[in-house]
């Protein structure tokens, strides 16, 4: 288990070894004096491809890296498998990764089922698995899993802000949530419930799943409306968000409707569901939305619109997705920068675990990146916003959860 | 009764896309004994020709026809190309070239078109019909559509000569042979057909549960559903069936089981109507004599 | 002839059996895990050409008897305390009941609508897997960690030893599916997939062995199943998709309908085929990498073009025509025609 004394202890070894070494190589596999290696699985194919664009925009992140000189002389080497979100290929490609390519550390895994399959092995390993890409709560865990860290923000935690807003603002609120039937969704239950409290657990009135694998969620509206609930979580994907949003608002169904950050994308979510039926959707937001007009002078989003023009598509500058990995991106280039010249895997996640007010081009204002050897959970801040049709209204204070 | 009404409306309107769905895959299965897995994949790829044309600024009923006919043609290019070396091959070797289409397709739609969900335009927007609160406008039309295919297919093989040489060519190859028809040829305009009723199908659908490439698996196994349901060598009885599964399973997902097992409602009613009646519930009973 | 070819095949797979058990001192931790892929598959794959290579009933949903393995095992395992030596026969057991019972209303159906149901089955198995009330036992999409066994007394690392457990397994099943399929049994198997009717005249109890058939190649897909799960130390109800179902019909096909020893062929084609198509899509730029998927897709299809019968059935055919060439050398070795006659046979 790595403690803050070993830390210590383990970096002023490696600071007396680069000494007397002369040259300060780290001895890191994947690592040489023109090389950092970095290791991805990702899902490109199967189910979960609409992800694989996290991948390549990080890939072009990097890209963009080397060829401003790369980090302190070392340009980065991504190699990103395909794992079609199955965890026992997950645990080949990683395998594969770690064994074989000799990759220094793993990057932006995706997913809850396919991270849970490895996170055994590269802790065992002391492989650092860094920033995660999932919001599930089990990868915050410094105590048991010392080498894995997460990166968005937790899904439970956004439910809890949800379910202390409903108490806040509509105490006899009757509940439906519809969700997902995967670790994802049921994140959602488990946040909510948990904000609720046991005395107020019977304001959920109907909980209703979908599967990935069905055409529509249809029918599972006309279930929660028929019960009589007057608030609505929407724990689902960006396409069955849609499907929620329309369905809802056709159905004259007047309810306080709550939408997960993953599915509030106005282009791929808002537009297709209708931006009039989107109207008045709550969410807990952390990033700036490109198709949002109030972002356009901004300096940030003009940044990313030059990355795009140049190293992506235009469909990819109004992927949610896309904008998230190239905060990803940036986030590990920090990292890297604070490794210096020290990219020994202790190093590594030595510097991930210290990331002090990290501002990153496409937050939110005022929101910053904190990390620390007890708090593995790098974006932590969430701020309520309300759609009013055209962009999202920023209302109330940044929250912590 | 309104929360009834409810299911029943929308799973109508999804049920129109079952039936037209199942209909292309009895089509196929009527003309060569194969059923089509890759039906869906090759619908959602036409789908996504039919939005593309659209993004390039095209109306949207030049769109749809043109889309239907540049289907049909790809089906008959499939079937000569693709599906022809293997109509001597062990049963086994064609399932498992509809497996490769069906991963060509979505691959290649991914690639093309990306993964991110995209909206489809409907030509039947605004207020919804006869102002009816249960179905959306796009929903209504749906169905009206659906019903239009399944008439023009039905008088298509009743009236005309070709449907007439491709009812005998299905049923006897040999003796169709012998009196002139060409049987090869009814086989490839049998998939032509097939794969453009399967673009209709996508394009009604889309409008509903949005496009993108992962989009036609789950309605593929609920158009099998309904095909087996109605007897999958029975054009009216898979329509019927199609219509019958799409109401069946919001209603059992609503108030019978729970929505989180809806899959494996068809399921059930796969083997179900398997077991009580194997050819379904028009099919035609098959008697092997020894 | 028969004694020769006989001789060759006893002959190969003693060749076979050396490679592999060759194989976990040679190689490394990743590999070690890959060659323990590949003979899990085969075991499942043996399964499955029981069942529709050798009696005609097409599955499309043999993964969801795979899934019950794994986390048959998974659970005894990981919250009954049973060691994995006991708790891959209990589940494959199960998984025997599983298929016979599925057997029964299979044999209403046959053909095409086996497989449509097959399918039903395979895409409805991740939703069966996370439902909510098997949850306390299933862990839901949380899914179960397994522990890596141990070889007894520390004499190999975890890799080899689970590689080993694996060929043990594959060998002994392997010799089991051989005795079954050349004996009586496989005969009464390949009658009623052939003919029907007159098996049944001649006596041949087709209900009785359909079904037996249906819950032993369960049986097969449930050692695998558990095999997997040790192997890979997690079950979720996402590794049992469809995709997988799909990739062991792919398996027989492309192995060889009714060749046992062809199911290697097929276990490495499921196994590495994939990871090519990835290497191939790489020379089509970064945005091309959906494109495995059509490539793995376009390898199917010509493979089907190419080999019909197979691997298994195209190697058949080779050796049969080097085969004959030999014979009809010695024959008229005189005349010095022989290698045309060869020829001409090709």
């Amino acid at each position: 288990m790595i403690t803050r004394r070993s830390f210590l202890q383990s970096s002023a070894a490696a600071a007396a070894f680069a000494a007397s070494a002369g040259s300060a190589r780290a001895e890191t596999p994947g690592v040489t004096d023109t090389e950092i290696k970095i290791g991805q699985t990702m899902p490109y194919s199967g189910p979960a491809s609409a992800y694989g664009v996290i991948g390549r925009t990080e890939a072009a992140y990097f890209k963009m890296i080397n060829e401003q000189g790369g980090i302190n002389g070392r340009k980065i080497n991504l190699i990103s498998l395909d794992d079609g979100y199955s965890p026992p290929k997950t645990v080949e490609q990683v395998r594969r990764l770690v064994e074989q390519e000799q990759v220094a550390f793993l990057f932006q895994t995706l997913g809850t089922p396919p991270n849970l399959a490895i996170r055994q092995y590269l802790n065992d390993n002391k492989v650092p698995q860094l920033f995660v890409a999932t919001g599930a709560s089990v990868f915050a865990d410094p105590e048991h899993f010392p080498w894995t860290m997460g990166y968005n923000p937790n899904y439970q935690t956004e439910a809890r802000i949800y379910g202390k807003h409903i108490l806040a603002t509509k105490p006899d609120a009757k509940i439906g949530v519809l969700y997902q039937n995967d670790g994802f969704g049921k994140d959602y239950l488990i946040g909510l419930k948990d904000a609720l409290g046991a005395d107020h657990a019977s304001m959920i009135i109907k909980e209703v799943s979908y599967e990935t694998s069905e055409p529509t969620v249809d029918s599972q509206i006309v279930t929660l409306q028929g019960s009589g609930a007057d608030v609505f979580l929407i724990a689902a994907t960006p396409k069955f968000a849609a499907q929620a949003i329309r369905k809802a608002f056709d159905l004259g169904w007047n309810a306080v409707r709550y939408v997960t950050i993953v599915s509030v994308s106005i282009a791929t979510v808002l537009k297709p569901a209708g931006l009039e039926k989107s109207k008045g959707l709550i969410t807990a937001y952390y990033g700036k939305d490109s198709a949002d007009a109030r972002w356009k002078d901004d300096a940030g989003m003009k940044e990313w619109a030059a990355f795009c023009a140049k190293y992506l598509t235009p469909t990819d500058f109004i992927d949610s997705n896309a904008l998230y990995a190239y905060g990803a991106g940036g986030t590990m280039i920090q990292v890297l920068k604070q490794c210096g010249n020290d990219l020994s895997r202790d190093n590594i996640m030595k510097q991930a675990a210290s990331l002090k007010d990290l501002e990153l081009p496409l937050l939110l204002p005022g929101m910053r990146i904190n990390t620390s050897p007890t708090n593995y959970s790098p974006i932590r801040q969430m701020q309520l916003a309300s759609f009013d049709g055209e962009s999202w209204q920023l209302f109330g204070e940044l929250l912590k959860g | 009764m309104n929360e009834f009404l409810h299911q029943l409306a929308s799973g109508l309107a999804l049920g129109g896309v079952y039936a037209i769905m199942a209909l292309a895959l009895v089509m196929i299965y009527q003309a060569t004994q194969l059923v089509n897995f890759a039906q869906g994949e090759m619908a959602m790829f036409s789908t996504y020709f039919a939005w593309k044309l659209m993004d390039m600024g095209w109306p949207y009923w030049r769109a749809f026809a043109a889309t239907v006919l540049i289907s049909f043609a790809g089906g008959v290019v499939i079937e000569r190309l693709v599906v022809r070396p293997f109509a001597k091959a062990p049963v086994l070797a064609s399932v498992i070239v509809f497996i490769g289409l069906a991963l060509i397709f979505n691959a290649l739609a991914g690639w093309l078109y990306g993964y991110s969900v995209t909206s489809f335009d409907t030509p039947f927007s605004g207020r919804p019909w006869f102002g009816n609160v249960y179905m959306s406008a796009h929903e209504s039309g749906a169905v009206a559509v659906s019903l239009c295919v399944l008439a023009l297919v039905y008088a298509f093989f009743r009236f005309t000569p070709l449907g007439l040489a491709m009812r005998a060519a299905a049923q006897n190859p040999v003796s169709s042979r012998l009196v002139g028809i060409r049987v090869g040829w009814m086989l490839a305009i049998g998939w032509g057909l097939a794969a453009a009723i399967g673009a209709i199908a996508g394009m009604m659908a889309a409008p509903i549960v949005y496009l993108d490439p992962n989009m036609m698996a789950g309605i593929l196994l609920y158009s099998f559903a309904g095909a087996v349901l109605g007897g999958i060598d029975s054009p009216f009885g898979a329509a019927l069936g199609g219509f019958a599964v799409g109401v069946l399973e919001n209603l059992v997902g609503a108030y019978a089981v729970g929505a989180e097992v809806k899959l494996s409602v068809a399921l059930a009613i796969i083997v179900g109507v398997l077991v009580w009646r194997p050819s379904g519930l028009f099919g035609r009973r098959l008697v092997a004599r020894v | 002839m028969s004694g020769s070819s006989g001789s060759q095949r006893f002959a190969a797979t003693l060749a076979v059996l050396a490679c592999a058990l060759a194989f976990p001192f040679l190689a490394s931790g990743y590999h070690l895990y890959q060659g323990a892929q590949v003979l899990i598959l085969a075991i499942a794959l043996l399964g499955l050409n029981l069942l529709t290579g050798f009696n005609g009933q097409i599955s499309l949903g043999h993964g969801a008897f795979f899934a019950i393995g794994g986390y048959g095992a998974a659970i005894l395992t990981a919250k009954f305390g049973v060691p994995y030596w006991a708790a891959i026969p209990i589940a494959s057991l199960v998984c025997f009941g599983a298929g016979f019972l599925f057997g029964f209303p299979a044999l209403r159906f046959g053909g095409l609508y086996l497989a449509l149901a097959t399918f039903a089955l395979a895409v409805a198995t991740p939703q069966i897997l996370s439902y909510k009330g098997f949850d306390a036992w299933t862990g839901g999409s949380q899914g179960v960690l397994l522990a890596k066994p141990h070889a007894p007394f520390g004499l190999l690392n975890a890799d080899q030893w689970i590689y080993l457990v694996c060929l043990l397994c594959a060998a002994a099943l392997y010799w089991a599916a051989r005795n079954l399929a050349t004996g009586r049994i496989g005969r009464a198997l390949i009658a009623i997939r052939d003919q029907p009717i007159a098996a049944e005249t001649m006596g041949v109890n087709a209900a009785l062995y359909k079904t037996t058939c249906f819950g032993v190649s369960a049986l097969y897909a449930g050692v695998a199943g558990g095999l997997s799960a040790i192997a890979v130390g997690f079950v979720s109800p996402e590794s049992f998709g469809l995709s997988l179902s799909l990739s062991f019909l792919v398996g027989i096909v492309v192995g060889g309908l009714a060749s046992l020893g062809g199911v290697l062929f097929g276990a490495l084609f499921i196994e590495f085929v994939p990871n090519l198509a990835d290497q191939l899509s790489v020379n089509f730029g970064e945005s091309a990498k959906a494109l495995p998927g059509a490539i793995y897709g376009l390898l199917l299809i010509l493979l089907m073009a190419a080999m019909p019968t197979g691997v298994a059935g195209a190697l058949r055919a080779v050796a049969r025509v080097f085969g004959r060439g030999f014979a009809s050398r010695r024959q008229s070795g005189i005349e010095g025609g022989g290698a045309a006659s060869a020829s001409r046979e090709m």
